[in-house]
């Protein structure tokens, strides 16, 4: 199977030298495509359409927030054929300010996808046609899933027995909430001071 | 007579409607009776699971996923522990592996039984309703005996599942898997040909195959289009590699075939139940890998070993090496799928949840497009939404 995907990896990254940047077959035997952000429409089509590929179903699009990187937000499509029985991965990555170009006319299922992508990390897509917010609130600002957004949030809703109405408020919290940090210090963090004598004296 | 132009309107549908199916609020712009656009308003219900999964153990992510969708509850943990499993990888045993497939057909059975019944029942019968619940509830009793719960399980553990099941319960499963199709024939004698409901169902938002692979359809939705894919065939995962059981295909795409695919699938589901029983190996029921799950109590009192592997583990978690999976199971809906990105620590760095009702309820507009307003309903109720997963 890994060897199946390897071979398709290898043919996807010949067909579009230009596009794909690179292609690798993960250690739980998934295929990664990385594609040139402006690239993704062709690349897309041509998984769609290729006999060798044939994937008729985009299945999952979805962001991903690495805030140390330069570009910070990869987006994530998921595809499968039906007729190869294979998955496969494309990651394109971008920032704050870089739209992608929407997919929404090679799968119309791309639509609500790229709508909660946008909605949740503030990614932009060109050429959407309707790019709304979808799964937060009416008027809700900032993208709730971006690393640098509490977990708390910012705003909380009451109903105001005096005005009649609900009212957005700051969040005020009894406790706030306490990210434990269980990870132990010892493990994991390379050799610990004075060990590397104890390595040499064997 | 002079002619009279109709207005466009907009109708107000939900969010508090008993045929949204939980809080669907539904835009539609109506040229008279018939529907020009269709636009969901969703995320009434988001409470931020992705998010606050990050922000939880591996072990504590699980509950999490039995309140995505609350009418089968543990397909859907299936997909977060097979996940973890796959980058861990972690070697379930045979025994919990048939377990797994006994809840989850279980977790079937439970959601084609509200999702026909209260089809039904969106259309004018009301009776299946009272006796699919009479089911539903003797199945979650079984969930209750197997682990406490009768709703949110919280039952599979990453590495297998979180106990065994009691003694008797498999015999009662079993007698109860022998009179339930009968239930389903007395639902089948009120529905399947009845001419009301066909009335409402027959030719009512037909999806062809080429739309249906087009929007993202799985599951029975994609099968009544007539697409033979399933994943429990196609890419099998725990033992369905060894149960022997049909895929029923629709034949038009529209609601009634919808119906009648779930309907066949529930029996399958019950002979896969019958299969699962009948070949229940003995053993343990998750890994002995104690990096992963914790040691029995009893050998906790004798050992020391035991003792910090069950508190490292109830504390600090498992750590999951660096890497990202995809994994789906066929849940009852349609494709459930976990993405998950992890980062070496103890926590989830990224968790995108794949609900297949998502994607169904976008195709709603195309569904919907040219048809009466009480198509809409017959529409929503074939598509099997149910917003604790749509909104996450």
């Amino acid at each position: 199977m890994t060897q199946v995907l390897k071979d398709l990896g290898d043919y996807i990254a010949a067909a579009l030298p230009n596009d794909v940047l690179s292609t690798e077959v993960t250690r739980v035997g998934e295929l990664n495509v990385v594609a040139r952000t402006a690239s993704i429409v062709k690349v897309l089509t041509f998984l769609r359409d290729d006999s060798g590929c044939l994937f008729k179903q985009l299945v999952d699009v979805c962001g991903v927030d690495w805030p140390g990187r330069e570009e910070r937000f990869d987006v994530v499509y998921h595809l499968l054929s039906l007729k190869h029985n294979q998955r496969v991965r494309v990651k394109v990555a971008t920032d704050e300010e870089t739209p992608v170009p929407s997919v929404v006319g090679v799968f119309s299922s791309a639509g609500w996808f790229e709508r909660e992508t946008w909605d949740m990390y503030g990614v932009i897509f060109s050429d959407h046609p309707d790019l709304r917010r979808i799964l937060t609130d009416y008027g809700f600002e900032g993208h709730p899933l971006r690393k640098d957004f509490p977990l708390t949030g910012h705003v909380e809703l009451r109903y105001d027995d005096e005005q009649k109405r609900c009212v957005y408020e700051p969040v005020k919290l009894v406790q706030d909430f306490r990210s434990f940090d269980f990870l132990s210090p010892w493990e994991g963090q390379g050799p610990l001071p004075g060990d590397e004598k104890a390595e040499g004296s064997h | 007579m002079a002619e009279s132009q109709i207005k466009s309107y907009n109708i107000n549908f939900g969010p508090q409607h008993p045929a949204a199916h939980g809080v669907l609020r539904l835009i539609l712009e109506m040229s008279g009776e018939v529907v020009d656009r269709a636009d969901p308003h969703i995320g009434l219900l988001h409470r931020g699971t992705e998010k606050l999964i990050e922000h939880k153990i591996y072990a504590q992510a699980t509950p999490y996923f039995d309140r995505l969708d609350y009418v089968g509850t543990m397909n859907q943990e299936h997909a977060f522990v097979m996940a973890a499993e796959k980058l861990l990888g972690v070697e379930v045993p045979l025994r919990g592996q048939y377990i797994r497939v006994l809840y989850c057909e279980m977790g079937r059975i439970l959601n084609h039984l509200l999702n026909v019944c209260s089809f039904v029942f969106d259309v004018g019968g009301m009776t299946p309703m009272l006796w699919g619940f009479e089911e539903r509830e003797k199945l979650m009793e079984f969930y209750e005996r197997a682990c406490g719960a009768r709703l949110h399980a919280n039952y599979f553990r990453v590495g297998g599942v979180a106990q065994d099941l009691p003694a008797g319960l498999l015999e009662d499963i079993d007698a109860w898997c022998d009179q339930f199709p009968q239930v389903i024939d007395d639902i089948e004698t009120l529905v399947t040909e009845n001419r009301i409901f066909k009335q409402r169902t027959v030719d009512i938002g037909i999806v062809s195959a080429e739309q249906a692979l087009d929007w993202g359809f799985t599951g029975p939705n994609l099968r009544a289009s007539g697409i033979a894919w399933d994943l429990r065939k196609a890419q099998p995962y725990e033992v369905y590699d060894r149960m022997d059981f049909d895929v029923p295909v629709g034949k038009t795409g529209d609601c009634y075939d919808r119906y009648l695919v779930r309907v066949v699938e529930m029996r399958e589901s019950v002979k896969m139940m019958k299969q699962c029983i009948r070949e229940m190996p003995a053993g343990p029921v998750k890994t002995e890998d104690r990096k992963v799950s914790p040691p029995p109590r009893a050998e906790m009192k004798k050992s020391m070993e035991a003792l910090i592997h069950h508190f490292k583990l109830f504390t600090e978690g498992f750590r999951v090496p660096e890497g990202e999976v995809y994994a789906a199971v066929e849940a009852p809906k349609g494709e459930f799928a976990v993405y998950l990105v992890a980062d070496g620590t103890n926590k989830p760095y990224r968790c995108k949840i794949r609900p297949p009702g998502y994607v169904h309820l976008q195709a709603l507009d195309m569904m919907s497009k040219g048809h009466m307003l009480a198509d809409v309903v017959a529409n929503i109720g074939s598509i099997d939404i149910v917003f604790g997963e749509i909104d996450r």
